[in-house]
Protein backbone atom coordinates (compact mmCIF):
# COMPACT_ATOMS: atom_id res chain seq x y z
CA UNK A 1 0.00 0.00 0.00
CA UNK A 2 1.41 3.37 -0.95
CA UNK A 3 1.42 6.23 1.50
CA UNK A 4 -1.16 8.59 0.20
CA UNK A 5 -3.54 10.31 2.51
CA UNK A 6 -4.61 13.87 2.89
CA UNK A 7 -2.74 16.32 5.12
CA UNK A 8 -5.91 16.53 7.24
CA UNK A 9 -5.77 12.83 8.07
CA UNK A 10 -2.06 13.09 8.73
CA UNK A 11 -2.50 16.02 11.14
CA UNK A 12 -5.31 14.25 13.02
CA UNK A 13 -3.04 11.22 13.42
CA UNK A 14 -0.23 13.43 14.73
CA UNK A 15 -2.63 15.26 17.04
CA UNK A 16 -3.95 11.97 18.45
CA UNK A 17 -0.45 10.69 19.07
CA UNK A 18 0.55 14.00 20.68
CA UNK A 19 -2.49 13.76 22.98
CA UNK A 20 -1.39 10.29 24.02
CA UNK A 21 2.24 11.17 24.66
CA UNK A 22 2.56 14.77 25.86
CA UNK A 23 1.23 14.18 29.39
CA UNK A 24 3.62 11.29 29.94
CA UNK A 25 6.62 13.20 28.58
CA UNK A 26 5.77 16.22 30.73
CA UNK A 27 5.47 13.99 33.77
CA UNK A 28 8.90 12.48 33.12
CA UNK A 29 10.31 15.98 32.59
CA UNK A 30 8.93 17.21 35.89
CA UNK A 31 10.32 14.21 37.76
CA UNK A 32 13.75 15.85 37.29
CA UNK A 33 12.57 19.14 38.72
CA UNK A 34 14.67 20.23 41.69
CA UNK A 35 11.82 22.31 43.09
CA UNK A 36 9.21 20.66 45.27
CA UNK A 37 6.65 23.07 43.84
CA UNK A 38 5.00 21.50 40.86
CA UNK A 39 4.61 24.71 38.88
CA UNK A 40 8.12 26.08 39.29
CA UNK A 41 11.09 24.76 37.38
CA UNK A 42 13.96 24.73 39.86
CA UNK A 43 16.62 23.19 37.65
CA UNK A 44 17.62 19.64 36.85
CA UNK A 45 17.96 17.26 39.75
CA UNK A 46 17.60 13.59 40.58
CA UNK A 47 16.68 14.30 44.23
CA UNK A 48 13.24 12.70 43.99
CA UNK A 49 14.68 9.46 42.68
CA UNK A 50 17.07 9.23 45.64
CA UNK A 51 14.26 10.14 48.00
CA UNK A 52 12.32 7.09 46.79
CA UNK A 53 15.04 4.80 48.10
CA UNK A 54 14.29 5.96 51.64
CA UNK A 55 10.53 5.82 51.35
CA UNK A 56 9.65 2.65 53.26
CA UNK A 57 5.89 2.52 52.45
CA UNK A 58 6.56 2.90 48.73
CA UNK A 59 9.35 0.30 48.72
CA UNK A 60 7.20 -2.19 50.65
CA UNK A 61 4.25 -1.59 48.36
CA UNK A 62 6.46 -2.01 45.30
CA UNK A 63 7.80 -5.31 46.63
CA UNK A 64 4.28 -6.55 47.35
CA UNK A 65 3.06 -5.51 43.91
CA UNK A 66 5.96 -7.23 42.16
CA UNK A 67 5.39 -10.41 44.13
CA UNK A 68 1.66 -10.40 43.37
CA UNK A 69 2.34 -9.59 39.73
CA UNK A 70 4.75 -12.50 39.24
CA UNK A 71 2.53 -15.08 40.96
CA UNK A 72 -0.72 -13.85 39.41
CA UNK A 73 0.57 -13.62 35.85
CA UNK A 74 2.18 -17.07 36.06
CA UNK A 75 -1.11 -18.51 37.29
CA UNK A 76 -3.01 -16.63 34.59
CA UNK A 77 -0.70 -17.93 31.84
CA UNK A 78 -1.39 -21.53 32.90
CA UNK A 79 -5.16 -21.13 33.20
CA UNK A 80 -5.43 -18.85 30.17
CA UNK A 81 -3.45 -21.21 27.93
CA UNK A 82 -5.62 -24.15 29.01
CA UNK A 83 -8.75 -22.10 28.31
CA UNK A 84 -7.41 -21.05 24.90
CA UNK A 85 -6.62 -24.66 23.98
CA UNK A 86 -10.07 -25.73 25.18
CA UNK A 87 -11.80 -23.06 23.09
CA UNK A 88 -9.82 -23.58 19.88
CA UNK A 89 -9.48 -27.39 19.93
CA UNK A 90 -12.77 -28.59 21.36
CA UNK A 91 -15.65 -27.24 19.36
CA UNK A 92 -18.36 -28.87 21.43
CA UNK A 93 -18.29 -29.48 25.14
CA UNK A 94 -20.68 -28.75 27.92
CA UNK A 95 -19.89 -25.31 29.30
CA UNK A 96 -18.21 -23.99 26.15
CA UNK A 97 -20.54 -21.03 25.92
CA UNK A 98 -20.11 -20.38 29.63
CA UNK A 99 -16.32 -20.47 29.33
CA UNK A 100 -16.39 -18.15 26.31
CA UNK A 101 -18.56 -15.70 28.22
CA UNK A 102 -16.47 -15.81 31.38
CA UNK A 103 -13.26 -15.34 29.40
CA UNK A 104 -14.53 -12.27 27.56
CA UNK A 105 -16.62 -10.64 30.27
CA UNK A 106 -13.75 -9.29 32.41
CA UNK A 107 -12.63 -7.16 29.46
CA UNK A 108 -15.76 -5.04 29.70
CA UNK A 109 -16.93 -5.70 33.26
CA UNK A 110 -16.57 -2.55 35.37
CA UNK A 111 -13.86 -3.12 37.94
CA UNK A 112 -15.99 -1.85 40.80
CA UNK A 113 -18.48 -4.67 40.19
CA UNK A 114 -15.83 -7.40 39.90
CA UNK A 115 -14.14 -6.01 43.00
CA UNK A 116 -17.17 -5.90 45.25
CA UNK A 117 -18.56 -9.28 44.17
CA UNK A 118 -15.22 -11.01 44.71
CA UNK A 119 -14.81 -9.40 48.10
CA UNK A 120 -18.23 -10.68 49.18
CA UNK A 121 -17.23 -14.19 48.10
CA UNK A 122 -13.94 -14.02 50.01
CA UNK A 123 -15.69 -12.78 53.15
CA UNK A 124 -18.23 -15.61 52.94
CA UNK A 125 -15.45 -18.15 52.33
CA UNK A 126 -13.49 -16.89 55.29
CA UNK A 127 -16.58 -17.23 57.48
CA UNK A 128 -17.25 -20.80 56.33
CA UNK A 129 -13.79 -22.29 55.75
CA UNK A 130 -11.47 -19.90 57.59
CA UNK A 131 -9.65 -19.20 54.30
CA UNK A 132 -8.57 -16.98 52.54
CA UNK A 133 -7.62 -14.03 54.70
CA UNK A 134 -7.97 -10.73 52.91
CA UNK A 135 -4.64 -9.53 51.58
CA UNK A 136 -1.94 -11.19 49.52
CA UNK A 137 -3.94 -14.37 48.72
CA UNK A 138 -7.20 -12.68 47.81
CA UNK A 139 -5.47 -10.10 45.60
CA UNK A 140 -3.66 -12.90 43.75
CA UNK A 141 -6.87 -14.86 43.16
CA UNK A 142 -8.64 -11.74 41.91
CA UNK A 143 -5.76 -10.81 39.61
CA UNK A 144 -5.51 -14.32 38.17
CA UNK A 145 -9.21 -13.97 37.36
CA UNK A 146 -9.00 -10.93 35.10
CA UNK A 147 -5.51 -11.68 33.72
CA UNK A 148 -6.67 -15.14 32.58
CA UNK A 149 -9.08 -13.38 30.23
CA UNK A 150 -6.31 -11.41 28.55
CA UNK A 151 -3.98 -14.43 28.28
CA UNK A 152 -6.76 -16.55 26.75
CA UNK A 153 -7.46 -14.01 24.05
CA UNK A 154 -3.77 -13.51 23.25
CA UNK A 155 -3.05 -17.25 23.05
CA UNK A 156 -6.31 -18.07 21.28
CA UNK A 157 -5.54 -15.93 18.24
CA UNK A 158 -2.09 -17.49 17.98
CA UNK A 159 -3.40 -21.04 18.35
CA UNK A 160 -5.90 -20.50 15.57
CA UNK A 161 -3.05 -19.83 13.16
CA UNK A 162 -0.99 -22.80 14.43
CA UNK A 163 -0.96 -25.75 12.08
CA UNK A 164 -2.49 -28.72 13.84
CA UNK A 165 -1.15 -31.18 11.24
CA UNK A 166 2.37 -30.87 12.71
CA UNK A 167 1.08 -32.16 16.02
CA UNK A 168 -0.81 -34.97 14.32
CA UNK A 169 2.32 -35.90 12.39
CA UNK A 170 4.28 -36.08 15.65
CA UNK A 171 1.58 -38.32 17.13
CA UNK A 172 1.65 -40.57 14.06
CA UNK A 173 5.39 -40.89 14.60
CA UNK A 174 4.68 -42.24 18.07
CA UNK A 175 4.74 -39.24 20.37
CA UNK A 176 2.12 -39.09 23.09
CA UNK A 177 -0.35 -36.20 22.88
CA UNK A 178 1.43 -34.17 25.57
CA UNK A 179 4.86 -34.77 24.03
CA UNK A 180 3.54 -33.90 20.55
CA UNK A 181 2.04 -30.68 21.87
CA UNK A 182 5.26 -29.68 23.65
CA UNK A 183 7.41 -30.45 20.58
CA UNK A 184 5.30 -28.86 17.87
CA UNK A 185 2.61 -26.43 19.03
CA UNK A 186 4.23 -25.02 22.16
CA UNK A 187 7.17 -23.41 20.30
CA UNK A 188 4.69 -21.75 17.95
CA UNK A 189 2.52 -20.29 20.71
CA UNK A 190 5.46 -19.49 23.04
CA UNK A 191 5.62 -15.81 21.96
CA UNK A 192 1.91 -15.48 22.79
CA UNK A 193 2.54 -17.01 26.20
CA UNK A 194 5.32 -14.50 26.81
CA UNK A 195 3.14 -11.64 25.62
CA UNK A 196 0.26 -12.87 27.78
CA UNK A 197 2.51 -13.08 30.81
CA UNK A 198 3.85 -9.57 30.27
CA UNK A 199 0.39 -8.15 29.70
CA UNK A 200 -0.89 -9.86 32.85
CA UNK A 201 2.09 -8.60 34.81
CA UNK A 202 1.53 -4.97 33.81
CA UNK A 203 -2.24 -5.26 34.41
CA UNK A 204 -1.65 -6.75 37.83
CA UNK A 205 0.97 -4.12 38.66
CA UNK A 206 -1.50 -1.40 37.65
CA UNK A 207 -4.72 -2.59 39.24
CA UNK A 208 -6.15 -0.22 41.82
CA UNK A 209 -9.89 -0.81 42.05
CA UNK A 210 -10.15 -4.60 42.37
CA UNK A 211 -7.14 -4.74 44.71
CA UNK A 212 -8.62 -2.05 46.95
CA UNK A 213 -11.83 -4.04 47.36
CA UNK A 214 -10.33 -7.46 48.03
CA UNK A 215 -7.32 -6.33 50.03
CA UNK A 216 -7.26 -6.34 53.79
CA UNK A 217 -5.54 -4.24 56.41
CA UNK A 218 -1.77 -4.09 55.99
CA UNK A 219 -1.67 -5.19 52.35
CA UNK A 220 -1.22 -2.04 50.29
CA UNK A 221 -0.13 -2.50 46.72
CA UNK A 222 1.79 0.17 44.81
CA UNK A 223 -1.26 1.63 43.01
CA UNK A 224 -3.08 1.89 46.34
CA UNK A 225 -0.20 3.90 47.84
CA UNK A 226 0.09 6.05 44.70
CA UNK A 227 -3.65 6.68 44.64
CA UNK A 228 -3.77 7.86 48.23
CA UNK A 229 -0.81 10.20 47.61
CA UNK A 230 -2.25 11.54 44.35
CA UNK A 231 -5.63 12.11 45.97
CA UNK A 232 -3.85 14.71 48.14
CA UNK A 233 -2.41 16.47 45.08
CA UNK A 234 0.64 16.25 42.85
CA UNK A 235 3.77 15.12 44.58
CA UNK A 236 7.29 15.14 43.17
CA UNK A 237 8.24 11.68 44.44
CA UNK A 238 5.22 10.18 42.67
CA UNK A 239 6.52 11.84 39.48
CA UNK A 240 9.83 10.02 39.91
CA UNK A 241 8.17 6.72 40.74
CA UNK A 242 5.77 7.06 37.81
CA UNK A 243 8.66 7.80 35.44
CA UNK A 244 10.52 4.69 36.57
CA UNK A 245 7.46 2.48 36.09
CA UNK A 246 6.60 3.99 32.70
CA UNK A 247 10.14 3.68 31.32
CA UNK A 248 10.54 0.14 32.67
CA UNK A 249 7.23 -1.09 31.30
CA UNK A 250 7.70 0.74 28.01
CA UNK A 251 11.19 -0.72 27.61
CA UNK A 252 9.93 -4.24 28.36
CA UNK A 253 7.11 -3.90 25.81
CA UNK A 254 9.42 -2.65 23.06
CA UNK A 255 11.92 -5.40 23.84
CA UNK A 256 9.20 -8.06 23.88
CA UNK A 257 7.84 -6.78 20.57
CA UNK A 258 11.32 -6.91 19.06
CA UNK A 259 12.01 -10.44 20.32
CA UNK A 260 8.62 -11.68 19.09
CA UNK A 261 9.10 -10.17 15.65
CA UNK A 262 12.55 -11.70 15.36
CA UNK A 263 11.25 -15.12 16.42
CA UNK A 264 8.43 -14.81 13.90
CA UNK A 265 10.79 -13.82 11.10
CA UNK A 266 13.09 -16.73 11.95
CA UNK A 267 10.16 -19.13 11.89
CA UNK A 268 8.95 -17.86 8.50
CA UNK A 269 12.49 -18.16 7.15
CA UNK A 270 12.74 -21.74 8.38
CA UNK A 271 9.42 -22.58 6.75
CA UNK A 272 10.66 -21.11 3.48
CA UNK A 273 13.89 -23.10 3.75
CA UNK A 274 11.95 -26.27 4.47
CA UNK A 275 9.69 -25.69 1.48
CA UNK A 276 12.57 -25.29 -0.90
CA UNK B 1 9.54 -60.17 35.86
CA UNK B 2 10.18 -58.01 32.82
CA UNK B 3 8.07 -60.20 30.61
CA UNK B 4 5.22 -59.92 33.11
CA UNK B 5 5.12 -56.13 33.10
CA UNK B 6 5.52 -56.01 29.34
CA UNK B 7 2.51 -58.21 28.94
CA UNK B 8 0.48 -56.04 31.27
CA UNK B 9 1.64 -52.75 29.82
CA UNK B 10 -0.27 -52.61 26.52
CA UNK B 11 -3.61 -53.42 28.13
CA UNK B 12 -3.28 -50.88 30.88
CA UNK B 13 -2.11 -48.30 28.41
CA UNK B 14 -4.96 -48.96 26.05
CA UNK B 15 -7.64 -48.56 28.67
CA UNK B 16 -5.93 -45.47 30.04
CA UNK B 17 -5.58 -44.21 26.46
CA UNK B 18 -9.24 -44.86 25.84
CA UNK B 19 -10.14 -42.93 28.92
CA UNK B 20 -7.91 -40.05 27.82
CA UNK B 21 -9.40 -40.20 24.37
CA UNK B 22 -12.92 -39.84 25.69
CA UNK B 23 -12.50 -37.70 28.78
CA UNK B 24 -8.95 -36.32 28.57
CA UNK B 25 -10.11 -32.97 27.26
CA UNK B 26 -11.62 -32.28 30.66
CA UNK B 27 -8.10 -32.16 32.09
CA UNK B 28 -7.60 -29.10 29.90
CA UNK B 29 -11.06 -27.58 30.15
CA UNK B 30 -11.77 -28.12 33.84
CA UNK B 31 -9.09 -25.98 35.55
CA UNK B 32 -9.95 -22.65 33.89
CA UNK B 33 -13.67 -23.44 33.86
CA UNK B 34 -13.79 -24.30 37.56
CA UNK B 35 -11.56 -21.39 38.55
CA UNK B 36 -13.65 -18.86 36.64
CA UNK B 37 -16.94 -20.29 37.90
CA UNK B 38 -15.67 -20.20 41.48
CA UNK B 39 -14.06 -16.77 41.44
CA UNK B 40 -15.89 -14.89 38.71
CA UNK B 41 -19.42 -16.29 38.45
CA UNK B 42 -20.26 -17.40 41.99
CA UNK B 43 -19.28 -13.99 43.45
CA UNK B 44 -22.28 -12.53 41.64
CA UNK B 45 -24.54 -14.95 43.51
CA UNK B 46 -23.10 -13.65 46.77
CA UNK B 47 -23.60 -10.06 45.74
CA UNK B 48 -27.20 -10.88 44.82
CA UNK B 49 -27.74 -12.55 48.20
CA UNK B 50 -26.23 -9.72 50.20
CA UNK B 51 -28.16 -7.11 48.26
CA UNK B 52 -31.23 -8.58 50.01
CA UNK B 53 -29.62 -8.39 53.45
CA UNK B 54 -29.75 -5.53 55.89
CA UNK B 55 -26.89 -3.50 57.22
CA UNK B 56 -25.74 -4.64 60.64
CA UNK B 57 -23.03 -3.63 63.02
CA UNK B 58 -20.95 -6.76 63.15
CA UNK B 59 -18.37 -8.57 61.06
CA UNK B 60 -19.22 -8.87 58.21
CA UNK B 61 -21.51 -5.83 58.27
CA UNK B 62 -24.77 -7.38 57.08
CA UNK B 63 -27.50 -9.67 58.36
CA UNK B 64 -27.94 -13.30 57.34
CA UNK B 65 -30.36 -13.88 54.51
CA UNK B 66 -30.57 -17.59 55.20
CA UNK B 67 -30.53 -18.82 58.77
CA UNK B 68 -31.35 -22.15 60.36
CA UNK B 69 -33.69 -21.88 63.29
CA UNK B 70 -33.41 -24.28 66.27
CA UNK B 71 -36.26 -26.41 64.88
CA UNK B 72 -34.21 -27.05 61.71
CA UNK B 73 -36.18 -24.78 59.47
CA UNK B 74 -34.37 -22.56 57.05
CA UNK B 75 -35.47 -19.03 57.49
CA UNK B 76 -35.17 -16.74 54.54
CA UNK B 77 -35.39 -13.05 55.27
CA UNK B 78 -35.26 -11.17 52.02
CA UNK B 79 -35.27 -7.45 52.41
CA UNK B 80 -36.11 -5.33 49.41
CA UNK B 81 -35.23 -2.22 51.40
CA UNK B 82 -31.95 -1.67 49.54
CA UNK B 83 -33.59 -1.68 46.13
CA UNK B 84 -36.38 0.59 47.36
CA UNK B 85 -33.70 2.89 48.68
CA UNK B 86 -32.02 2.98 45.26
CA UNK B 87 -35.31 4.09 43.73
CA UNK B 88 -36.17 6.69 46.36
CA UNK B 89 -32.79 8.39 46.77
CA UNK B 90 -32.36 10.17 43.50
CA UNK B 91 -28.56 10.24 43.68
CA UNK B 92 -28.48 6.73 42.16
CA UNK B 93 -30.67 7.49 39.16
CA UNK B 94 -28.88 10.79 38.61
CA UNK B 95 -25.43 9.24 38.78
CA UNK B 96 -26.45 6.40 36.48
CA UNK B 97 -27.81 8.80 33.85
CA UNK B 98 -24.75 10.99 34.26
CA UNK B 99 -22.46 7.98 33.75
CA UNK B 100 -24.36 6.93 30.62
CA UNK B 101 -24.23 10.43 29.16
CA UNK B 102 -20.54 10.90 29.93
CA UNK B 103 -19.65 7.49 28.51
CA UNK B 104 -21.75 8.09 25.40
CA UNK B 105 -20.26 11.46 24.49
CA UNK B 106 -16.70 10.43 25.29
CA UNK B 107 -17.16 7.35 23.11
CA UNK B 108 -18.44 9.56 20.31
CA UNK B 109 -15.46 11.91 20.56
CA UNK B 110 -13.08 8.93 20.73
CA UNK B 111 -14.68 7.59 17.56
CA UNK B 112 -14.44 10.93 15.74
CA UNK B 113 -10.78 11.25 16.71
CA UNK B 114 -9.88 7.57 16.47
CA UNK B 115 -11.45 6.81 13.09
CA UNK B 116 -9.27 9.21 11.05
CA UNK B 117 -6.24 8.02 13.04
CA UNK B 118 -6.96 4.37 12.29
CA UNK B 119 -7.76 5.24 8.67
CA UNK B 120 -4.48 7.11 8.22
CA UNK B 121 -2.65 4.17 9.80
CA UNK B 122 -4.33 1.67 7.49
CA UNK B 123 -3.23 3.67 4.42
CA UNK B 124 0.44 3.84 5.47
CA UNK B 125 3.16 1.52 4.26
CA UNK B 126 3.73 -1.70 6.18
CA UNK B 127 6.88 -0.40 7.89
CA UNK B 128 5.20 2.83 9.03
CA UNK B 129 2.20 0.79 10.16
CA UNK B 130 4.30 -1.30 12.50
CA UNK B 131 5.84 1.76 14.10
CA UNK B 132 2.47 3.52 14.42
CA UNK B 133 0.95 0.39 15.90
CA UNK B 134 3.66 0.27 18.55
CA UNK B 135 3.08 3.97 19.28
CA UNK B 136 -0.64 3.35 19.83
CA UNK B 137 -0.16 0.14 21.81
CA UNK B 138 2.47 1.54 24.17
CA UNK B 139 0.09 3.80 26.16
CA UNK B 140 -2.26 0.81 26.39
CA UNK B 141 0.43 -0.96 28.42
CA UNK B 142 1.30 2.07 30.49
CA UNK B 143 -0.29 2.27 33.90
CA UNK B 144 -3.82 3.61 33.68
CA UNK B 145 -3.58 5.29 37.07
CA UNK B 146 -0.30 6.98 36.18
CA UNK B 147 -1.65 8.22 32.86
CA UNK B 148 -4.62 9.83 34.59
CA UNK B 149 -2.18 11.36 37.05
CA UNK B 150 -0.02 12.61 34.16
CA UNK B 151 -3.04 14.27 32.57
CA UNK B 152 -3.60 16.21 35.78
CA UNK B 153 -0.18 17.78 35.24
CA UNK B 154 -1.39 19.16 31.89
CA UNK B 155 -4.85 20.45 32.74
CA UNK B 156 -4.45 21.74 36.29
CA UNK B 157 -4.66 25.46 36.92
CA UNK B 158 -0.90 26.03 36.63
CA UNK B 159 -0.37 23.12 34.26
CA UNK B 160 1.19 23.05 30.83
CA UNK B 161 -1.99 23.90 28.91
CA UNK B 162 -2.81 27.02 30.89
CA UNK B 163 0.83 28.14 30.96
CA UNK B 164 1.05 27.83 27.19
CA UNK B 165 -2.27 29.55 26.50
CA UNK B 166 -1.37 32.42 28.87
CA UNK B 167 2.07 32.80 27.35
CA UNK B 168 0.63 33.09 23.85
CA UNK B 169 -1.95 35.55 25.09
CA UNK B 170 -4.89 33.40 24.03
CA UNK B 171 -6.51 33.67 27.46
CA UNK B 172 -6.27 36.20 30.30
CA UNK B 173 -7.10 33.94 33.18
CA UNK B 174 -6.18 30.30 33.61
CA UNK B 175 -8.95 27.96 32.49
CA UNK B 176 -10.57 25.98 35.24
CA UNK B 177 -10.54 22.44 33.89
CA UNK B 178 -9.62 20.27 36.88
CA UNK B 179 -12.56 19.11 38.99
CA UNK B 180 -15.04 19.81 36.19
CA UNK B 181 -16.99 17.70 33.73
CA UNK B 182 -14.56 18.69 30.97
CA UNK B 183 -11.71 17.09 32.92
CA UNK B 184 -13.67 13.84 33.19
CA UNK B 185 -14.28 13.85 29.41
CA UNK B 186 -10.63 14.58 28.69
CA UNK B 187 -9.60 11.83 31.09
CA UNK B 188 -11.81 9.21 29.47
CA UNK B 189 -10.85 10.19 25.91
CA UNK B 190 -7.17 10.27 26.75
CA UNK B 191 -7.24 6.93 28.58
CA UNK B 192 -9.46 4.98 26.19
CA UNK B 193 -8.36 6.30 22.78
CA UNK B 194 -6.07 3.29 22.06
CA UNK B 195 -9.01 0.93 22.75
CA UNK B 196 -10.89 2.69 19.96
CA UNK B 197 -8.04 2.95 17.45
CA UNK B 198 -6.82 -0.67 17.63
CA UNK B 199 -10.05 -2.52 16.64
CA UNK B 200 -10.76 0.16 14.00
CA UNK B 201 -7.31 -0.28 12.52
CA UNK B 202 -7.72 -4.08 12.54
CA UNK B 203 -10.86 -3.89 10.36
CA UNK B 204 -9.68 -1.02 8.13
CA UNK B 205 -6.40 -2.79 7.43
CA UNK B 206 -8.22 -5.85 6.10
CA UNK B 207 -10.36 -3.71 3.81
CA UNK B 208 -10.13 -4.54 0.13
CA UNK B 209 -8.84 -1.38 -1.52
CA UNK B 210 -9.69 -2.56 -5.01
CA UNK B 211 -13.33 -1.87 -4.11
CA UNK B 212 -12.48 1.78 -3.56
CA UNK B 213 -10.54 1.92 -6.82
CA UNK B 214 -13.49 0.37 -8.62
CA UNK B 215 -15.79 2.99 -7.12
CA UNK B 216 -13.42 5.75 -8.25
CA UNK B 217 -13.21 4.26 -11.76
CA UNK B 218 -16.99 4.35 -11.94
CA UNK B 219 -16.82 8.07 -11.28
CA UNK B 220 -17.77 8.20 -7.61
CA UNK B 221 -16.26 11.02 -5.58
CA UNK B 222 -14.07 9.83 -2.66
CA UNK B 223 -16.58 10.83 0.03
CA UNK B 224 -19.23 8.78 -1.74
CA UNK B 225 -16.96 5.75 -1.87
CA UNK B 226 -16.17 6.25 1.81
CA UNK B 227 -19.85 6.35 2.81
CA UNK B 228 -20.86 3.46 0.57
CA UNK B 229 -17.91 1.13 1.02
CA UNK B 230 -15.39 1.96 3.73
CA UNK B 231 -17.81 2.94 6.48
CA UNK B 232 -20.20 -0.04 6.16
CA UNK B 233 -17.31 -2.49 5.89
CA UNK B 234 -15.61 -1.04 8.97
CA UNK B 235 -18.75 -1.30 11.13
CA UNK B 236 -17.46 -4.33 13.10
CA UNK B 237 -14.45 -2.24 14.14
CA UNK B 238 -16.65 0.74 14.97
CA UNK B 239 -18.87 -1.41 17.18
CA UNK B 240 -16.00 -3.25 18.87
CA UNK B 241 -14.08 -0.02 19.53
CA UNK B 242 -17.14 1.83 20.79
CA UNK B 243 -18.08 -0.99 23.15
CA UNK B 244 -14.53 -1.24 24.48
CA UNK B 245 -14.72 2.46 25.36
CA UNK B 246 -18.37 2.83 26.30
CA UNK B 247 -18.84 -0.09 28.71
CA UNK B 248 -15.78 0.40 30.93
CA UNK B 249 -16.26 4.18 30.82
CA UNK B 250 -19.71 3.88 32.44
CA UNK B 251 -18.21 2.13 35.44
CA UNK B 252 -15.08 4.29 35.56
CA UNK B 253 -13.88 5.13 39.05
CA UNK B 254 -10.33 6.46 38.87
CA UNK B 255 -11.02 9.25 36.35
CA UNK B 256 -14.02 10.92 38.05
CA UNK B 257 -12.35 10.44 41.41
CA UNK B 258 -9.03 12.05 40.50
CA UNK B 259 -10.03 14.57 37.81
CA UNK B 260 -13.71 15.23 38.50
CA UNK B 261 -15.29 17.51 41.04
CA UNK B 262 -17.90 16.69 43.67
CA UNK B 263 -20.74 16.95 41.10
CA UNK B 264 -19.17 14.42 38.75
CA UNK B 265 -20.87 11.53 40.44
CA UNK B 266 -20.40 8.53 38.23
CA UNK B 267 -21.91 5.24 39.30
CA UNK B 268 -18.53 3.61 39.94
CA UNK B 269 -17.65 6.39 42.33
CA UNK B 270 -21.01 6.15 44.11
CA UNK B 271 -20.51 2.43 44.61
CA UNK B 272 -16.99 3.01 45.92
CA UNK B 273 -18.17 5.65 48.40
CA UNK B 274 -21.08 3.49 49.53
CA UNK B 275 -18.66 0.69 50.25
CA UNK B 276 -15.59 2.43 51.65
CA UNK B 277 -16.98 5.62 53.17
CA UNK B 278 -20.48 4.62 54.30
CA UNK B 279 -19.46 0.99 54.84
CA UNK B 280 -22.92 -0.03 53.66
CA UNK B 281 -22.22 -3.37 51.99
CA UNK B 282 -25.83 -4.37 51.27
CA UNK B 283 -26.59 -1.08 49.50
CA UNK B 284 -23.28 -1.28 47.62
CA UNK B 285 -24.23 -4.82 46.52
CA UNK B 286 -27.64 -3.64 45.41
CA UNK B 287 -26.00 -0.83 43.39
CA UNK B 288 -23.66 -3.38 41.79
CA UNK B 289 -26.51 -5.76 40.90
CA UNK B 290 -28.75 -3.00 39.53
CA UNK B 291 -25.82 -1.62 37.56
CA UNK B 292 -25.01 -5.05 36.16
CA UNK B 293 -28.60 -5.60 35.05
CA UNK B 294 -28.54 -2.26 33.23
CA UNK B 295 -25.20 -3.15 31.64
CA UNK B 296 -26.34 -6.60 30.51
CA UNK B 297 -27.62 -5.27 27.18
CA UNK B 298 -24.40 -3.56 26.03
CA UNK B 299 -22.24 -6.44 27.34
CA UNK B 300 -24.35 -9.02 25.50
CA UNK B 301 -24.06 -6.95 22.33
CA UNK B 302 -20.29 -6.81 22.71
CA UNK B 303 -20.08 -10.56 23.40
CA UNK B 304 -22.22 -11.27 20.36
CA UNK B 305 -19.94 -9.34 18.01
CA UNK B 306 -16.76 -10.43 19.70
CA UNK B 307 -17.56 -14.15 19.66
CA UNK B 308 -18.64 -13.94 16.03
CA UNK B 309 -15.38 -12.21 15.25
CA UNK B 310 -13.28 -14.83 17.06
CA UNK B 311 -15.07 -17.73 15.36
CA UNK B 312 -14.47 -16.40 11.86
Amino acid sequence: MSERFSPVLFSILCFGIAVLYIPILVLIGYSFNASALVNVWGGFSTTWYWELLHNRPILNAAALSLEIGIVASSGAVILGTLAAIALTRYRTFRGRLLLTGMVNAPLVMPEVITGITQLLLFVAMLQSFGWPHRGFTTIIIAHIGFCTAYVTITVQSRLQSADRSLEEAAMDLGSGPVRAFIDTTLPIIAPALAAGWLLSFTLSLDDLVISSFVSGPGASTLPMVIYSKVKLGLSPDVNALASIIIVLVGGCVILAGYVMRRAERKRLLEIQMADR
Amino acid sequence: MNAGTDALEPRRRRSFGDFMERQGHWLIIAPPLIFLIAFFLIPFAFALKISFAETAIHVPPYTDVFSISPDKHINVSLSLANYKYLLTDEVYAVSYMYSLRTAFFSTLICLLLGYPMAYAMSRSSKATQNILLLIIILPFWTSFLLRVYALEGIIRENGLLNTALLRFGLIDHPLKIMRTTVAVYLGIIYSYLPFMVLPLFATLEKLDHTLLEAAADLGNPPWRAFLDITLPLSMPGVIAGSMLVFIPAIGEFVIPSLLGGPDNLMIGRVLWDEFFNNRDWPVASAVAIAFLVLLAGPIALYQHYHVKDMES
